[in-house]
C-alpha cells in the first residue's frame, strides 16, 4: 500500500516544508519514503511544488506520480492546476483562505482550510501552513500525531524554538 | 546499520564520498548539482581537506589531475555540458593512470540544453567525449542508497585500479530526498602512508624507500612505447571487465516483455511492471548498475521461451539501446519507449507504449 501525496502553492507559503514534514514522519516511522520537489528556475513568489510517496512495506519504486491520493493546494492557480491530479475518491485540501472558488470535481472529497483565519486566531498568520499540515495529517491518518508533533520538535528546536508552542497549536487547530 | 537520516541526493552524494576517503574537490558549480560545491566549500575544510572554486570546469579536471597525481583523494562533479568540458582531462588522467572519483548529475541536451533529468550523457559517459582509446568504469545508482554506497567504495576502487570511476546520477536523484543509511569514515593516510601506499604518485620530499623518481606522464612520442601503454591499460580493463559488472534482474522468469533501463527510468519501469501485471501482462527489468562494463551476460537470462520484445526504457533519444541489441545479439526484437528533453513518462505512459508494443511483437 502506497500514498501518494502532492503539495503545490506559490514559493514562500512552505508547501516543500509540509512535504519535507511528511517525509520526516514517514522516516520516523519506519516507513520507505521519498520526496521530490519541483525544481527550475523558480524563485518567491513563483510556483512550488513536491511529490511525497509513503510507502507500508516495501520501498518506494517510484517517486513521480500520475495520480495522487491527496493534493494539497495553497492558491488558485495550484487549484486550476493540480485538481484533476487527484484520484477519484481521493482528498483534495484548499486553502480557503485564498482560494474563494470551490473544486469543479464531484468525484473527490474536498476539506476547505481557512488556513489564515485559523493561524489569525493564534496571532501569527505565518503559521497558515502548519494550520494546513495539521489539517491534512488529521485526516489523511498515515502517520500518527505524536510523530508529527515530533517532527515539529526537531523543526523548530535552537534559534527557532520560540516558535514550536505556537506551531504545535496550530498543528491542532483544524478539528472539523 | 547507521540509523537513517533523510538527506537531499546531491547532499548525500557528497557526504559518502567524503566518508569514502575524498578530500580535495574542485569543481565549478552548474544546476542541478550545484548543492554539492555548497556542501564541499561548506565541510571540506573542517574534515581535513580543500575546496577550491574552479575558473572553469576545464581548471577543476585539471586541478584533478594535478593534485591527484601528487597522491591526493580527489572528488569532482558536475553536469552534463560540465562533464563534456572535462572530458579532455578524463583522457589524460586514464593515460596517466590518476585516479579520482567523477560525478555526473545530468540534465537534459544538447548544448546547454534544459536543467531538467535526462539520460542522454550514457554515450557520453560509456564512449567518453576524449581522445584516444580509454575506459572510465560507470556506475548508474537508481536511489540515494544505492549512490552513497557506490561513492562510499568509488575513491578505494579508483585507487586500486589506478582509474577514474564515475557514477552517472541525474537531476532528479540529485534533487529529492530519501532516508539514506551513512557508512563510517574511512582511514585517512598521512603523506608518509600515500607516499607508501601510492608509490606512483609525485609524493616529494625524498618520502620514497627506494628514492626512485616518480613520472606521470601521458605523452609518449614512441608509437612502440605508446602502443605497448595502450595495451597495457587494455588488459587492466578487460579485467575490470570481468570484474565490475553489476545489475539487478527482476521477473525474468516468464515474462511477456523485459525493459531495460537504469536510474531514474528504472524507477518507472518497476511501477509500470506492477500495473502490467495487474492486467495479466508478465514484466521483467534488467537494470543495468554497471553501464560500463555492461552486464551483457544479464541478458542470457531471458527467459526465451515466453519473452516477445525487449524494451530499451530511456530518457533519451535512444543510446543505450546500442548495447541492448549487443547483448540480445539478435535473439529478440529489440524496441525503445523513450522521452526526451527534460520530460519524463509517467509509468502510465510507459504501460501504454509497452502494450502497443508487444501487440506488434506477437
Amino acid at each position: 500500500m502506497t500514498n501518494k501525496l502532492f503539495f503545490a502553492g506559490a514559493g514562500g507559503q512552505g508547501v516543500l516544508l509540509m512535504g519535507q514534514m511528511t517525509a520526516y514522519a514517514a522516516m520516523a516511522e519506519d516507513k520507505p519514503v521519498t520526496f521530490l520537489p519541483s525544481y527550475g528556475p523558480e524563485m518567491r513568489g513563483g510556483t512550488s511544488n513536491c511529490t511525497v510517496v509513503v510507502s507500508d512495506d516495501k520501498p518506494v519504486s517510484c517517486p513521480l506520480i500520475y495520480e495522487a491520493d491527496a493534493v494539497v493546494v495553497m492558491n488558485v492557480p495550484s487549484l486550476l492546476k493540480f485538481e484533476s491530479l487527484v484520484k477519484p475518491g481521493g482528498k483534495l485540501f484548499i486553502n480557503s483562505s485564498l482560494i474563494e472558488q470551490k473544486t469543479s470535481r464531484d468525484d473527490i472529497e474536498a476539506i476547505y482550510v481557512p488556513t489564515i483565519e485559523l493561524a489569525e486566531q493564534l496571532g501569527n498568520t505565518r503559521a497558515a501552513n502548519i494550520v494546513m499540515f495539521g489539517a491534512f495529517m488529521r485526516s489523511m491518518n498515515i502517520m500518527s500525531m505524536e510523530t508529527c508533533e515530533h517532527v515539529l520538535e526537531k523543526i523548530f528546536s535552537g534559534r527557532k524554538e520560540k516558535y514550536l508552542e505556537l506551531n504545535k497549536k496550530a498543528f491542532h487547530i483544524y478539528e472539523n | 546499520m547507521a540509523e537513517k537520516v533523510l538527506m537531499k541526493g546531491n547532499e548525500a552524494f557528497a557526504e559518502a564520498v567524503i566518508r569514502g576517503g575524498c578530500r580535495f574537490y574542485f569543481g565549478y558549480p552548474i544546476t542541478p548539482q550545484s548543492e554539492i560545491p555548497e556542501f564541499m566549500a561548506r565541510e571540506l575544510k573542517k574534515r581535513g581537506g580543500a575546496f577550491l572554486q574552479a575558473e572553469s570546469e576545464l581548471g577543476a579536471i585539471n586541478m584533478t589531475y594535478g593534485c591527484a597525481a601528487a597522491g591526493g583523494n580527489v572528488f569532482i562533479s558536475s553536469s552534463s555540458p560540465g562533464i563534456s568540458l572535462m572530458q579532455e582531462g578524463m583522457s589524460f588522467l586514464c593515460s596517466a593512470e590518476v585516479p579520482c572519483t567523477i560525478l555526473n548529475v545530468s540534465r537534459c541536451g544538447p548544448g546547454v540544453g534544459g536543467i531538467q533529468p535526462g539520460q542522454a550523457d550514457y554515450y557520453q559517459m560509456t564512449r567518453g567525449g576524449g581522445n584516444g582509446d580509454y575506459k572510465i568504469p560507470t556506475f548508474a545508482p537508481a536511489n540515494i542508497q544505492e549512490a552513497v554506497d557506490i561513492l562510499y567504495e568509488a575513491p578505494m576502487l579508483a585507487d586500486s585500479i589506478r582509474n577514474p570511476v564515475a557514477v552517472l546520477a541525474d537531476g532528479m536523484l540529485g534533487q529529492m530526498m530519501e532516508p539514506v543509511a551513512l557508512p563510517e569514515q574511512k582511514k585517512q593516510y598521512s603523506p608518509d602512508e600515500i607516499a607508501e601506499y601510492k608509490p606512483w604518485a609525485l609524493t616529494g620530499y625524498n618520502a620514497k624507500a627506494d628514492k626512485k623518481r616518480a613520472v606521470v606522464k601521458s605523452l609518449r612520442l614512441q608509437p612502440e612505447a605508446l602502443e605497448e601503454h595502450v595495451e597495457k591499460l587494455f588488459k587492466k580493463y578487460r579485467q575490470l571487465e570481468k570484474e565490475l559488472v553489476r545489475y539487478e534482474a527482476v521477473d525474468l522468469d516468464g515474462a511477456d516483455i523485459v525493459f531495460v533501463a537504469f536510474g531514474t527510468m528504472s524507477r518507472l519501469c518497476k511501477e509500470a511492471m506492477e500495473i502490467l501485471a495487474d492486467q495479466g501482462i508478465k514484466a521483467g527489468l534488467i537494470r543495468p548498475i554497471s553501464i560500463w562494463p555492461y552486464p551483457a551476460e544479464a541478458f542470457d537470462k531471458i527467459d526465451f521461451g515466453t519473452t516477445k520484445v525487449v524494451i530499451s526504457t530511456e530518457l533519451s533519444m535512444g543510446q543505450m539501446i546500442d548495447d541492448v541489441r549487443l547483448a540480445v545479439n539478435g535473439r529478440l526484437p529489440v524496441r525503445l519507449i523513450h522521452r526526451t528533453g527534460g520530460m519524463i513518462p509517467t509509468s502510465l505512459e510507459v504501460v501504454e507504449k509497452a502494450k502497443t508494443i508487444l501487440e506488434e511483437s506477437k
